[in-house]
């Protein structure tokens, strides 16, 4: 590094840090005294039922894929934290822009499980949902997502209403110019926009040491301008604490945050994918140990919030949820294939109408 | 009434929707204090804000993806990319977010953005200045894709698009601008989108042109008048989706038929309307219908742009050839 020594005598003119957050260990025990809110057992719990029913919920979505009763499938296993923390410090009248892994987010929101369902069998009526109105859909091309935020955040800077926007993405979308751009102009403009990279480790086959040779992913946020903070995305009061912060600070007016939550993807990529082409067995048995259920379940039975009664009881409640859900959306009637006109436009120009007739009439013979 | 050159039209327009619509908000690189690359949006920041009328960092897909999430809140962003060579970051929002937004939500979000940007050769400009890839644009479903050529349907035609409820790329022919010139009343009305223009009435042929090249049409048209043929010229003027009843009405009456655009030829949209002609208007056709256009090669630098542009002599020549067919 001679180099470096050459410069000495140049000034520092910036020096930046990154702080990473963490309180639950993987064993459940507390790291740091814990946020103000931890203190409500109701609050924890419901994180941890929200976590639980992803999960349960998964399992059935890759069921029903397997035995071609759905399309393919993300699932969330290990990083349920992630959606879900984030999600339990919005209020219902911010801005969701979610990745395509982010079920636990929508579901927290309001969403129908036979809604999600219904968008991942392939049907366009499960984006039309019963969670927030202004909510976006799933976003599947990776990070493109992010400028929409940015824009939603300019609308609710310009109209000085209090609500904040929420994107989640996952790491491989921080290699990308979209989520660099979105980053850039909100921290220009000091938008109320929070940004989530669910950093899982793997892009599909892809690992981080291959998108990015930073020490942090939260270190991006420096160079637009704004804090970014790394968090043990698989411990849920940390997910939980970051978001509440970044969420109040965007709407308070001090402008954008960006939340690096480390965690792990313990599944595959999605049901279309076989992890083990790429990665090792033992890897994922050792992040298994970090995974977060286990780890708030831990703590949470340790300070005699729950036991194994809650976990029975939750179990089938869940179980009950699901399978009424399923019900539903295996019942849910098809379209008709000339729907698929209906909202391409907010009136079908007139030259398509032959088109849309066409299929009508095919459909009926 | 006050002439005006195309592009104080569309200054106008843009000036009429802020004042009209506080949803509207124009931004891009340089709209704010600069007015515009071309002045488009000259004086705009003065008048309405540097909220309402923003510089955006040097960023095109960043435009576009802001419009959308502007959009599916309720603003109606119209973004501008400085000239057509610089839009293709944009291809991404429009054809996976802008253009089916809609549809993916089955109608519970909605995107009215309008993209303007300059298209077209014949300014001397740089490389990468002189773009006409509207084709490309119109093949993507759910997007309206409308080009001007004069100034009052610059200025109406963006009024409407502004008002759309869906996403609307707006091409504004480059060479154009500051050429054309017309008669407008800033009244604040618009013209139908997805309608085509009856610009001159005749019997033995019909053109069909739209955006920059209708002006060479107009020429060859008065050139063959004095030949004594009586062409007929369409100015297409919306493109997705684009009217098929003017244009099949036309072939009806003159059963010949040619197409002149300035992008190069192959899968331009000049094969769409004569697909469409030998699909629903074959039994009226006296004589193949021909393409006048571009050609395939990469729009040349300044030395050469000239002689990449269809002329007014090319379109003639075309045209008595059609009509000698028999």
């Amino acid at each position: 590094m001679a180099s470096r020594r050459l410069n000495q005598d140049l000034p520092v003119i910036a020096r930046f840090e990154v702080r990473h957050r963490n309180y639950l260990a993987p064993n459940g025990s507390i790291n740091r005294p814990l946020p103000a809110f931890a203190a409500d057992a109701d609050l924890l719990i419901s994180l941890y039922r929200a976590m639980v029913l992803l999960r349960l919920f998964d399992q059935k979505a890759v069921a029903l894929q397997r035995t071609g009763r759905l399309g393919t499938y993300a699932v969330s296993l290990g990083q349920e934290a992630v959606s879900v923390g984030m999600a339990s410090a919005m209020r219902e009248e911010d801005v969701l822009l979610p990745s395509y892994r982010d079920n636990g987010a929508l579901i927290w929101r309001g969403v129908k499980l036979e809604e999600i369902l219904l968008f991942w069998g392939g049907d366009e009526r499960g984006n039309c949902f019963s969670g927030p109105v202004h909510d976006f859909p799933f976003c599947v091309p990776v990070g493109s997502q992010a400028p929409h935020a940015a824009g939603v955040a300019y609308a609710l800077k310009l109209r000085k209403e209090p609500r904040v926007a929420v994107c989640l993405f996952g790491d491989g979308a921080t290699s990308k110019g979209d989520v660099y751009e979105a980053m850039n102009f909100a921290g220009v403009h000091k938008l109320p926009v929070v940004f989530v990279v669910a950093n899982n480790q793997w892009a599909i086959s892809v690992p981080l040491r291959l998108q990015t040779s930073c020490e942090t992913l939260a270190q991006k946020a420096i160079a637009s301008g704004f804090t970014g903070e790394q968090v043990d995305g698989s411990d849920v009061v940390a997910m939980r604490a970051a978001a509440e912060e970044a969420v109040a600070a965007a709407r308070d007016g001090k402008g954008p945050r960006f939340i690096e939550a480390v965690t792990y993807r313990l599944g595959d990529h999605t049901t279309s994918d076989d992890a083990s082409r790429y990665r090792s067995a033992d890897e994922v048995q050792a992040r298994w140990k970090e995974e977060p259920i286990a780890r708030l379940r831990a703590y949470l039975v340790a300070q005699r919030m729950w036991g194994k009664a809650d976990e029975e009881r939750l179990a089938s409640e869940c179980h009950e949820r699901i399978e009424a859900a399923v019900e539903r959306y295996l019942a849910t009637a098809p379209r008709r294939p000339e729907t698929m006109f209906d909202h391409l436009y907010a009136d079908l120009p007139e030259v398509y109408a032959a088109q849309r007739g066409e299929l009508a009439g095919e459909h009926d013979a | 009434m006050p002439e005006v050159t195309l592009v104080e039209a569309i200054n106008l327009a843009l000036g009429r929707a802020l004042e009209d619509d506080p949803d509207v908000v124009v931004l891009g690189e340089d709209v704010g204090v600069n007015g515009g690359v071309f002045r488009a949006t000259a004086g705009l920041q003065k008048r309405f804000g540097a909220e309402r009328v923003l510089d955006t960092p040097l960023a095109e897909l960043l435009i576009s993806g802001l419009c959308v999430g502007m959009a599916a809140q309720g603003l109606k962003p119209v973004g501008e990319i400085q000239f057509m060579g610089f839009i293709y970051p944009c291809l991404d929002q429009l054809v996976n977010h802008a253009s089916r937004i809609r549809n993916r939500t089955q109608g519970r979000l909605t995107c009215p953005m309008v993209l303007r940007t300059p298209h077209g050769a014949g300014i001397r400009a740089p490389e990468h200045h002189s773009e006409s890839t509207e084709a490309m644009l119109a093949h993507i479903p759910g997007l309206r894709v409308v080009m001007p050529s004069s100034p009052e349907r610059a200025y109406r035609l963006l009024l409407a698009a502004i008002r759309d409820p869906d996403p609307v790329v707006f091409l504004e022919p480059t060479r154009l601008y500051r050429t054309a010139r017309g008669e407008l009343q800033d009244d604040g009305a618009a013209l139908p989108l997805d309608h085509a223009f009856v610009l001159r009435k005749g019997r033995d042929l019909t053109l069909i042109s739209w955006g920059a090249a209708v002006k060479e049409t107009m020429a060859a048209a008065d050139a063959l008048s004095a030949e004594g043929i009586a062409a007929e010229v369409i100015d297409l003027a919306t493109l997705k989706p684009y009217d098929e009843s003017t244009v099949l009405g036309s072939i009806a009456k003159t059963g010949r038929c040619i197409i002149v655009h300035e992008a190069a030829r192959t899968g331009g949209f000049g094969a769409e309307i004569a697909a469409l002609i030998a699909e629903l208007g074959l039994s009226s056709l006296l004589a193949p219908v021909i393409r006048i256009t571009g050609y395939d090669t990469v729009i040349p630098m300044a030395r050469l742009e000239q002689f990449y542009m269809p002329s007014v002599e090319r379109i003639v020549i075309g045209a008595r050839k059609v009509c000698q067919f028999s």
